[in-house]
């Protein structure tokens, strides 16, 4: 039997244009950490009381030392390529509906100051351009347009 | 484990639901052996919910997985998910609650965009807006093994070509064909340096495993397959942390794999693997991981990866075959697929693997990789074990 005929047999039924939107809580500390990229251009840290392992993004709890973190610490808008891909094949991202561009560079970044490690775009789709220790910087969106995500922060480019 | 089912996996599986799809696999374990469902006294069932978009298995499946009226319990830990399965039918019988429990995994992928389910498996705030799914997050992985140990795509393409030559012995894989390292260079790149053949298919499939208590492991029809031990660790936050916890832990691979390995090892007396394991099955989700992969399980130095693969120590006839089903390159139906490497090693240590058996085999490894590197890690012998009872 052909495709064709497969499909004509065996029906699949769609789930439409399913919208099912949800609200979630940055908590105390991710809000604080998106705010200050939206209205300062700024990347805050927070530091464990025990070990002094400093995280980016913000979170409640050091793993590792399962006690809870509450100092803030300003954490640079520079940093280095720890690892990083072009990817390029075509995907669906599911947060907006639409076929995410690319090729696009896609960057694991160590901020200087932070122990732990960002995740984001890097300006680069040529890897032979790109390796582990190059230096990069943070390109926000112009004030004004940025909404308190981490998209408020277009891309990370090479210095 | 004393019965073993498992579908032919496929693209797509448009003929069955979900529950049908499930029920082929359960008939043919529970035939294999030689019981009924009124035989079975608990269920464990695993998928990924996201990839079909309709939740708790555990309840719409019960016609066709045998759990009506019966104890069931849903486990699910992305990538893992099967290998858990299968720890937690063990830890079923092992409790001394039930004696004869149903470990079924099974993924319909076709019913979905694979990337754009696993992407929602992620934190909403840090990581979806830009990660690409697991060829994405994967690729990083590959681009700091090749920077830091000098590996090549063509050293990864190796374990590509091994593995889909070694389906062509297992008439249930899904991608089944002979290929060549420069075949598998000229495919597209979908997130360099990784390209389409270097990745696994997405596939319908499930897979059925009977484990029983040794006080009725011998009133089935085939010998048993025994588990000599198990671990499993997950280390993972958001997608960034495990190269982050690789300076934590002293700057090795892969945290999660390595503790999980050491702990096994150490329990099962395992000292040189490649010499005392006969066959493995490892959750090798793209072919860079069978490189980096068995350094982190312990089967050759760090950067030692392709060296040992292409030295044919893991090809059928070598020194411990890895993946003679194929593997995940060749079949990935994702909550099916940890628990048909836990099957395919109870099928070797049955003497009962068909074109695909390692002669003799009666020592195995079965891994399930997942969610941002986390490692299941199982040890199944042919001999009853001699530790842990009573
Ligand atoms: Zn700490």
């Amino acid at each position: 039997m052909s495709d064709g005929g497969v499909k004509r047999m065996y029906l699949v039924v769609e789930s439409g244009q399913a919208e099912q939107p949800f609200r979630w809580s940055a908590g105390t500390y991710g809000s604080r950490f998106l705010t200050a990229i939206r209205d300062d251009g700024t990347f805050t840290g927070i530091k464990c009381p025990k070990c002094g392992h400093v995280y980016v993004p913000l979170r409640r709890v050091c793993g590792p030392c399962f006690t809870e973190m509450t100092e803030l610490v300003p954490v640079s808008n520079e940093g280095t390529l720890v690892t990083f891909s072009v990817v390029s094949f075509g995907f669906v991202d599911p947060s907006t509906g639409k076929h995410r561009a690319v090729p696009y560079g896609y960057a694991v970044i160590k901020l200087d100051g932070a122990d732990s490690y960002l995740i984001h775009f890097i300006d680069e789709t040529d890897p032979a351009k790109m390796k582990a220790g190059d230096r990069v910087r943070a390109v926000f969106e112009d004030e004004g347009e940025r909404t308190g995500s981490m998209l408020d922060i277009k891309h990370f480019e090479l210095v | 484990m004393v019965g073993v089912g498992m579908t032919v996996q496929r693209s797509s599986r448009r003929d069955v639901t979900g529950v049908e799809l499930i029920n082929e696999a359960v008939r043919a374990a529970l035939s294999d052996a030689a019981m009924t469902r009124k035989d079975i006294d608990a269920v464990v069932i695993g998928n990924m919910d996201h990839f079909e978009g309709i939740n708790y298995v555990d309840t719409w499946s019960v016609d066709g997985s045998g759990a009506l009226g019966k104890p069931v319990m849903k486990m699910t830990t992305g990538g893992t998910t099967g290998t858990t399965v299968a720890m937690g039918a063990y830890y079923h019988v092992a409790s001394g609650m039930f004696d004869r429990v149903l470990a079924i995994g099974w993924e319909k992928n076709s019913e979905s965009d694979t990337t754009g389910a696993i992407i929602t498996a992620f934190d909403p705030f840090w990581d979806r807006p830009t990660f690409g799914g697991a060829v994405a997050g994967l690729a990083l992985e590959a681009t700091q093994y090749m920077a830091e140990t000098g590996a090549s795509e063509e050293d990864a393409a190796y374990v590509a070509v091994r593995d889909r030559k070694n389906a062509l012995n297992n008439p249930y894989a899904h991608l089944r064909m002979e290929l060549t390292i420069q075949a598998i260079m000229e495919t597209p790149y979908l997130a360099w340096p990784v390209k389409l053949g270097d990745m696994c298919p997405r596939t319908d499939g499930a897979c059925a495993l009977v484990f029983a208590s040794e006080d009725v492991a011998d009133d089935f029809p085939n010998p048993p397959a025994w588990v000599r031990g198990l671990a499993d660790r997950h280390l993972w936050a958001y997608t960034s942390d495990p190269y982050v916890n690789q300076k934590v832990k002293g700057g090795t691979w892969f945290p999660a794999m390595e503790m999980a390995t050491r702990e096994l090892y150490d329990r099962v007396g395992i000292t040189d693997p490649l010499e005392q394991f006969d066959v493995a099955e490892l959750y090798l989700p793209y072919s860079f991981a069978g490189l980096r992969y068995m350094e982190s399980l312990g089967f050759c130095e760090r950067g030692g990866g392709p060296e040992l693969v292409r030295s044919g120590a893991t090809d059928m006839g070598g020194k411990c075959p890895v993946n003679p089903s194929g593997g995940v390159l060749s079949s990935n139906a994702i909550g099916a697929t940890g628990l048909l490497r836990v099957a395919e090693a109870a099928l070797q240590m049955q003497g009962r693997a068909g074109d695909r058996q390692v002669q003799g085999a009666s020592l195995a490894l079965a891994t399930g990789f997942g969610g941002c590197y986390w490692s299941d890690e199982i040890v199944l012998g042919s001999e009853m074990p001699d530790v842990g009872r009573g």
